[in-house]
């Protein structure tokens, strides 16, 4: 119990560990317990990509290289947030897929969306748009 | 068996990890989450259906966009201010994306001196990312007057496709909507720190329950919540 809290680098939160707070060094770790260190550097990535994703507008990157760029970007925030900020790094694999794996699956309503879109997209250049 | 593992939650030797892991524990005929407690595991649920809510209003902003045959808005040029005499693209945005990210991180530290008992540094963060967050609500005031000042609406707009002002209106509405009760619940909460309430296991106003420093990481959720659902809107709305 208290080797594998320690090689999680987490422990259960609540009242389970009156008996493992020596292994974890501090006198009140329960819950969460990080160096503040790594809150500090992956701000400052989150600030580094959110720069670059502004620059990608500023330089006006078009075409698949800025969606590309901006779903690149997007993405490792996101991780970055999801896995550190809220923990999910640490969870047991349960809960993880439990929430993040439905999310996932929105892709699918996405692409029905897309071809939704193109048919509406087609029928009204056939039959509704104006000739300029 | 089944009493151990209700009394003393994450308590149970070794557990399996990977696939066999996950499979052990929802089929364990006791509780999926083995150590998150039931506050967190809610929040947790409560955040995904909100995921679906913000997916289906980026969905239908996906739908109006691609299927419009009037050209769409250009965002960086609609969103530019002039600042000294200078033109800049989107600055706006880009600024209130930092504030956010900022007070992701205060909120992110906030929650680790809440777990080392240390209220007054809680506190003190956490009316940070309140005050940020606040702050992020005002730009977006200021933004929707400037629209609405050069004539955006709902139904029509000035620069293209009549979709762009109800995607706007709508997406970023609920999100300072999110943002606003996000400010007012990280206010409550920076106050019980604040007077010990997690110290002293003060029973709560509404729902007479003890409370722990786990509350502030529950709180914590929900505000990387905002930031990331902001993410999605920066790239999704803002950028493409």
């Amino acid at each position: 119990m208290t080797s594998t809290a320690v090689i999680d680098g987490q422990q259960p939160s609540l009242h389970t560990h009156a008996h493992d707070t020596v292994a974890a060094g501090t006198t009140h770790a329960k819950g969460q317990q990080h160096p503040i260190k790594l809150y500090l550097v992956v701000w400052g990535w989150l600030f580094v990509l959110s720069t670059c994703s502004y620059l990608v507008d500023y330089f006006g990157l078009h075409g698949y290289l800025r969606w590309s760029l901006i779903l690149l970007f997007m993405v490792l925030k996101a991780g970055l947030i999801v896995a550190v900020f809220m923990h999910m790094a640490w969870e047991r694999l349960a809960l993880a897929y439990a929430i993040l794996l439905p999310p996932v699956l929105v892709l699918v309503f996405v692409a029905i969306m897309v071809f939704e879109s193109e048919y509406t997209h087609l029928i009204r250049v056939l039959f509704f748009a104006s000739p300029t | 068996m089944a009493e151990t593992a209700l009394t003393n939650p994450g308590g149970s030797p070794a557990r399996a990890a990977g696939w066999q892991g996950i499979a052990d524990d929802w089929s364990s005929d006791q509780r999926a989450f083995k150590n998150v407690s039931w506050g967190k595991a809610m929040m947790w649920i409560f955040l995904l259906s909100d995921t679906f809510i913000f997916s289906c209003f980026l969905l239908s902003y996906m739908t109006a966009r691609m299927s419009t045959t009037v050209p769409w808005p250009n965002p960086s040029e609609v969103f530019a201010l002039t600042i000294g005499g200078h033109h800049i693209p989107l600055i706006l945005i880009a600024i209130m994306t930092f504030v956010l990210i900022s007070s992701s991180g205060t909120m992110a530290m906030a929650v680790n001196f809440g777990y080392r008992h240390d209220r007054t540094k809680t506190a003190i963060l956490m009316l940070v990312t309140a005050a940020l967050g606040a702050t992020f609500v005002g730009m977006q005031a200021f933004e929707w007057t400037k629209l609405i000042m050069e004539g955006v609406r709902p139904w029509e707009n000035p620069w293209g496709a009549a979709q762009f002002g109800s995607s706007f209106f709508m997406i970023t509405g609920f999100h300072g909507t999110h943002v606003t009760i996000g400010v007012i619940f990280l206010i409550v909460i920076a106050r019980k720190v604040w007077r010990g309430d997690f110290d002293v296991e003060r029973r709560g106003f509404f729902t007479s329950r003890k409370g722990n420093y786990e509350v502030v990481e529950i709180m914590g959720l929900y505000w990387h919540f905002v930031d990331l659902v902001w993410v999605f809107i920066f790239a999704f709305f803002y950028l493409w």
